[in-house]
């Protein structure tokens, strides 16, 4: 599903090697956890999935397609078969809850009733139905990233990437969540999750890549929490 | 679904101009300021243009023949400044037809009527009085006069209006040309305030377009709901615009009329209204799409 050839990424300004010669591969199927101090590089993994930006050494791929070559203006077809939580929400400020998930499946085309229907479900399940109309503004924290969930998942995305989707939640949300995460990757969905979590890791016992200054120390099967 | 897609951008595009009251106003303002300005030149263009024939048509020429000229002799005279280039007009006033003009306008006035009566020989005399298409052209008139029938001409009135018509001349083509390159400065002017002011706002929607791209947006996407916002604002900055003219025209009118040797202005709005709702709205709509095409542009390459 994923694959990293030896990435490097420098950010030029200010000069950060934020990934070194970083190669690793994610099967179609699997739920992968990504785990490693603030500022090893976990976010930038996510940026250079998306096309956001660009490797500078090495190449990554998405289902055999080359994500650095991809044309920008091309781009948003990469990005729809994705499911992104990202660590800071990114909910549309002009945009109420409902149409911020509604969004994830205009984009796609995604007819009316569908659309009517898939929102209304997704926000009662997320406990949001009273926080529809609310713009991102008028909502905690908790509820702005049960609203990116709901954005990511709605659409039905094969592969998902949430970067650290729990950092806000109770522990009865957290539960929830990575519940419906294991439910939907049993469902056949990839799954690469960022978290600081440590029972979430203990919980899942599935494969954990951890990062360290933008290197990789450990891939292990059933991994643990070690930093 | 491309029919879902356009449906759905015209949704977005008219809730967001409702919503983002900023990017609205501003725009509006700014456009309804730009068409002003347009339709307001178009028409000061118009009344200039009838100003211009106005005084153009009061310019003219009065040649006064001896009191031994024959009417027959002037008539040839006539006929001679006829060929002469630039001629528009040539009227010949007898000496009947110019006591008669006299006694007309200054009947009113018992001292002149009385004064013409004890006057013994009439006098008044026959004179040609000529029009001529260019303020020029009076110079020329004047060389082939003196040329040809100094000895028959008592005066040409030419002399006393010289200054007079020359300044006519020259001013009206001076207004018609410092109209034109003022408002040329103008509208350009107006259209890169519009350009910054929507660059502005859009520069505070970056994150916004930014996220819209993350999640899967295409360009034409995002693009299309500031395309209906620029044409929503457009027509609205065309209507506001319109509206002003109107109200300021109708209750103006009088005022500018006396202003314009009876141009009139109001009836020349409501003539022309198709055309000048037309300059506006693609004025508008072109200025309101174009510019926030352009500002846009830089956000979407991520
Ligand atoms: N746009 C940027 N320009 C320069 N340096 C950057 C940029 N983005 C991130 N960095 C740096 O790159 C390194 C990795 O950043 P990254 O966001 O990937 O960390 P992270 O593992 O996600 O951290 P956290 O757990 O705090 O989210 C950090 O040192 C960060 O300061
Ligand atoms: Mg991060």
């Amino acid at each position: 599903m994923i694959k990293f050839q030896n990435v490097t990424k420098i950010y030029p300004y200010p000069k950060v090697a934020a990934l070194r010669n970083v190669s690793f591969n994610v099967e179609k199927g699997e739920f992968v956890s990504i785990i490693g101090k603030s500022g090893a590089g976990k976010t930038t993994l996510f940026k250079l999935i998306l096309g956001e930006e660009i490797p500078t050494e090495g190449t990554l791929f998405f289902k055999e397609i080359n994500i650095p070559e991809i044309n920008k203006s091309n781009l948003y077809k990469l990005r729809q078969q994705i499911g992104i939580v990202f660590q800071d929400y990114r909910l549309i400020p002009s945009k109420t809850a409902y149409e911020n998930i509604a969004y994830a499946l205009e984009v796609i085309g995604a007819d009316d009733e569908e659309i009517k229907r898939d929102v209304s479900k997704v926000l009662e399940i997320t406990n949001l139905t009273e926080r529809a109309e609310s713009f991102p503004d008028g909502l905690s924290c908790g509820e702005k990233q049960r609203v990116a969930i709901a954005r990511a998942l709605i659409h039905r995305p094969d592969f998902i990437i949430a970067d650290e989707p729990t950092g806000n939640l109770d522990p009865l949300n957290t539960q929830e969540v990575i519940q419906t995460l294991v439910k939907i990757n049993e469902l056949g969905t990839t799954i690469i999750l960022v978290t600081h979590n440590k029972e979430i890791i203990n919980i899942l016992g599935r494969r954990v890549i951890t990062l360290e200054e933008g290197k990789i120390i450990r891939d292990e099967e059933r991994g643990r929490f070690i930093l | 679904m491309i029919l879902t897609t356009i449906k759905r951008i015209i949704k977005s595009g008219w809730k967001s101009f409702w919503r983002n009251n900023g990017l609205a106003v501003a725009t509006i303002f700014i456009i309804v300021m730009i068409i002003s300005l347009i339709n307001g030149l178009f028409i000061f263009q118009a009344a200039t243009d009838f100003l211009v024939s106005n005084l153009q048509e009061k310019a003219d020429v009065s040649i006064y023949f001896n009191e031994n000229i024959s009417e027959a002799e002037i008539l040839e005279v006539k006929k001679e400044i006829n060929a002469v280039e630039g001629v528009n007009s040539i009227e010949y006033i007898s000496r009947e037809m110019a006591s008669e003009k006299f006694v007309e306008k200054y009947k009113e006035s018992q001292i002149l009527m009385e004064a013409l009566e004890i006057v013994e020989d009439d006098p008044f005399l026959a004179s040609l009085n000529v029009k001529m298409a260019e303020a020029s052209d009076y110079a020329v008139l004047n060389g082939f006069l003196e040329e040809k029938f100094s000895e028959k001409i008592y005066k040409i009135n030419y002399f006393e209006n010289k200054e007079v018509i020359e300044s006519i001349f020259s001013i009206s083509s001076d207004v018609k040309r410092f109209t034109f390159v003022f408002s040329l400065f103008l509208a350009v002017l107006g259209i890169l305030v519009a350009f910054n002011t929507i660059r502005l706002t859009i520069y505070t929607l970056k994150e916004e377009i930014e996220i819209q791209r993350l999640v899967g947006a295409s360009n034409w996407f995002i693009r299309g709901p500031f395309v209906v916002q620029g044409i929503i604002a457009g027509i609205f900055a065309t209507m506001i615009s319109l509206l002003i003219f109107i109200v300021s025209f109708y209750f103006l009118n009088p005022q500018l009329k006396n202003l314009f040797l009876g141009f009139d202005f109001f009836g020349y709005f409501v003539n022309n209204f198709l055309f000048i709702l037309l300059i506006g709205l693609v004025c508008g709509i072109s200025i309101g799409v174009i510019s926030s095409l352009i500002a846009m542009r830089k956000y979407l390459k991520i």
